[in-house]
């Protein structure tokens, strides 16, 4: 007697690998004050929402890092003389792709393309290296600032994580 | 001779080893942690004035452009002491982002 094994489904095999299925619309709502200890919290709480894509560790560490360049950005720079809110949404877009939106309600930035050059800074005391936009763009793979003057500033990166990734590899 | 610092998560170890300072960093370097670091630091740096300084990153779990801008302050202070400033076994991510700025150009690297 033979038996034939009824093949697997992409679906199935998608579960069975560890990932989510094509249809997966996942997302999380966040709402911080501005208080620079939340920066390892929005870190970690990204890092446990991406997870579910399977990222390498790479893949994660860059993710937490533009999201930690995002988050100080709102504590440094939005609501630098004053406290306020820092507004995440993280969204599953497909098995692969995660689009991640941070947006605060502060000073805004009078020009982005200026602040966005590399090593620029507003801080002429500290030690600010100016390479948070730079850090963003090139950790992930599109990044988008919408900014208005008095109202807040807008960070939507979006990633799509690589195929054929060795997992586990430091 | 060794001396533990104040210190939540992220941490600055200070050893003397002959004429060198070893500055032992361990955790997550960013902006909440990177100002406390930036004063242990200095404060044995400018006390001590050492020839030389390691700075050992093998134990640094998570560092951003705040870390960058710690590492490029510390190469500025040994600068003003006479100090040589290396950098010791930073990992892979934390070897992207002073790529991103150049500072390999600007800080001897070792691996251990």
């Amino acid at each position: 007697m033979t038996t034939t094994k009824k093949p697997m489904t992409e679906t199935a095999e998608k579960r069975k690998s560890g990932r989510p299925p094509e249809n997966l619309k996942n997302e999380l709502r966040l709402e911080l004050p501005s208080n620079s200890i939340n920066e390892g919290i929005a870190r970690s709480i990204v890092s446990v929402f991406v997870s579910q894509l399977d990222p390498t560790f790479e893949e994660l560490a860059d993710i937490k890092c533009a999201v930690s360049e995002a988050v100080t950005n709102c504590i440094v720079h939005a609501y630098r003389d004053t406290h306020g809110t820092i507004y995440i949404t993280l969204k599953i877009l497909d098995e692969k792709t995660v689009r991640i939106e941070i947006r605060d309600r502060g000073c805004g930035i009078e020009d982005i393309k200026t602040a966005m050059q590399p090593l620029y800074t507003t801080d002429s005391e500290g030690e600010r290296s100016g390479m948070g936009f730079t850090v963003m763009e090139s950790f992930m793979d599109r990044l988008f600032v919408v900014s208005s003057l008095g109202r807040g500033t807008k960070i939507t990166m979006v990633k799509t994580l690589g195929d054929g990734r060795i997992r586990g590899i430091k | 001779m060794g001396s533990r610092m104040r210190s939540s998560k992220a941490e600055a170890v200070t050893a003397v080893d002959g004429h060198t300072m070893i500055i032992s960093l361990t955790g997550d370097i960013d902006h909440h942690s990177a100002k406390r670091l930036r004063g242990e630091i200095d404060s044995s740096l400018f006390t001590l004035r050492p020839k030389r300084a390691v700075m050992d990153m093998s134990e640094v779990e998570f560092m951003d452009s705040a870390g960058l801008g710690l590492i490029l302050g510390r190469i500025a202070c040994a600068e003003k002491i006479g100090c040589k400033l290396t950098l010791l076994s930073p990992s892979r991510q934390v070897m992207k982002i002073l790529d991103l700025a150049g500072a390999g150009r600007l800080i001897e690297i070792k691996q251990k």
